[in-house]
């Protein structure tokens, strides 16, 4: 069985800890300005809806290239959004908007 | 006769808010499971052993970066642009590991170390929103959003799908594609509970989307990330609450700071 690529994995290791490690092991981020600490507060709402919206709304185009995207995918992320905003219910937004893009698909409407 | 609290029984806030957090982690392991599923297909097809693609879920423990390298081993590309590449699509988690680097400061650095490992997107978005709920840190919280969600369905699902490999059917029939933003959007909702969050959701939205469509989802969903909290920042602060909302018993409003402070004030007169 080949092993030849966990060498890979130790690189891609070596260059992804350092971003997930370094703020949380470098001494002194509590005596951040107030400020500075509002700004990380936001971080997680707005790099979380940047990831979800990049992820719905951004495909690769025939050309290789990102291209504007707006289908049955999207319809489901919103019913899902508008489930947990109304239930605080992830598990349940997940499900609906699951079987809404189920259903899409399986009718042939994507 | 009731038992005292100790720190193995936890008060009843941070058990109701774990249960919460369980049932959270439980949508996010369905959609990390599904995901980790369609790896190990993909890595078994690009030629990785399993072995392979284990020590990549386990070691990387990043699933686009993961998927983003076997797609180029796949086309036969050398190894130095696949690490480069792997630093940019994760320079993301940064932003976690300082967000949340504030309420780690305690923890032992050993501890610090393993926790910064297992720290991924869907770990972040539930952690963040239990020490939200609870407005502290929980370690076993932590555990349980990175290593409950997370990294086990993760590596269990590579191994099935690098060992199963084309008996599955394919997940994106079943719409299980779209679990991953929706999740990552609906932990956003969960977040952003005041106009700053709201804001800074809002512009992270549209600029990581405008920006993706510009230089690449890799770069453009971190500017999105660096970018939306300016705009937060810039909306004007709350007014201050008249009185704390969860503070009475009776579903009355009280004012438990000033409450505080009369008893405390009481305390220090000196005895007639």
């Amino acid at each position: 069985m080949s092993t030849q690529l966990v060498l890979l994995a130790v690189l891609m290791f070596a260059a992804t800890y350092p971003s997930r490690a370094l703020p949380i092991l470098a001494p002194g981020i509590e005596r951040l300005p107030p400020r500075a600490l509002l700004y990380l507060r936001l971080v997680g709402p707005a790099v979380l809806a940047s990831l979800a919206a990049a992820s719905t709304l951004v495909a690769k185009a025939p050309h290789g290239g990102p291209a504007f995207h707006l289908g049955v995918e999207a319809a489901g992320v919103l019913a899902c959004l508008v489930v947990v905003a109304w239930r605080r219910n992830l598990l349940l937004g997940l499900v609906v908007g699951l079987a809404l893009v189920a259903a899409a698909r399986l009718a042939g409407l994507a | 006769m009731t038992a005292p609290a100790t720190l193995a029984s936890p008060a009843p806030d941070l058990r109701a808010a774990r249960r919460r957090l369980l049932l959270d982690t439980l949508g996010i392991a369905v959609s990390v499971g599904a995901f980790g599923l369609v790896f190990g297909l993909a890595a078994r097809n690009a030629g990785f052993s399993p072995i392979e693609a284990v020590a990549s879920s386990v070691l990387v423990f990043a699933g686009a970066s993961q998927f983003a390298a076997a797609g180029y081993i796949a086309a036969g590309l050398p190894w130095a642009p696949i690490v480069v590449l792997t630093f940019f699509l994760n320079a993301r988690h940064m932003l976690y590991s300082a967000s949340l680097a504030p309420r780690f400061r305690e923890i032992p650095l050993p501890k610090r170390v393993v926790m910064s490992h297992v720290l991924t997107d869907e770990a972040f978005a539930l952690s963040a929103a239990h020490f939200h709920r609870i407005g502290r840190l929980d370690i076993p919280g932590y555990w349980i959003a990175a290593v409950l969600g997370v990294f086990v369905p993760w590596n269990l699902a590579t191994i099935a799908g690098v060992l199963l490999g084309g008996s599955l059917p394919d997940p994106s029939r079943l719409g299980l594609d779209i679990v991953f933003p929706a999740a990552m959007g609906g932990l956003a909702v969960g977040l952003a509970t005041g106009r700053r969050e709201l804001v800074a959701a809002g512009a992270g939205a549209i600029i990581g989307t405008g920006m993706s469509l510009v230089i690449g989802p890799a770069l453009g969903i971190i500017v999105g990330g660096l970018l939306g909290p300016l705009l937060g920042i810039a909306v004007p602060a709350p007014p201050e609450p008249p009185a704390s909302p969860d503070s009475d018993l009776a579903g009355t409003p009280v004012a438990i700071d000033a409450a505080i402070a009369e008893v405390d004030a009481l305390a220090a007169e000196p005895a007639p």
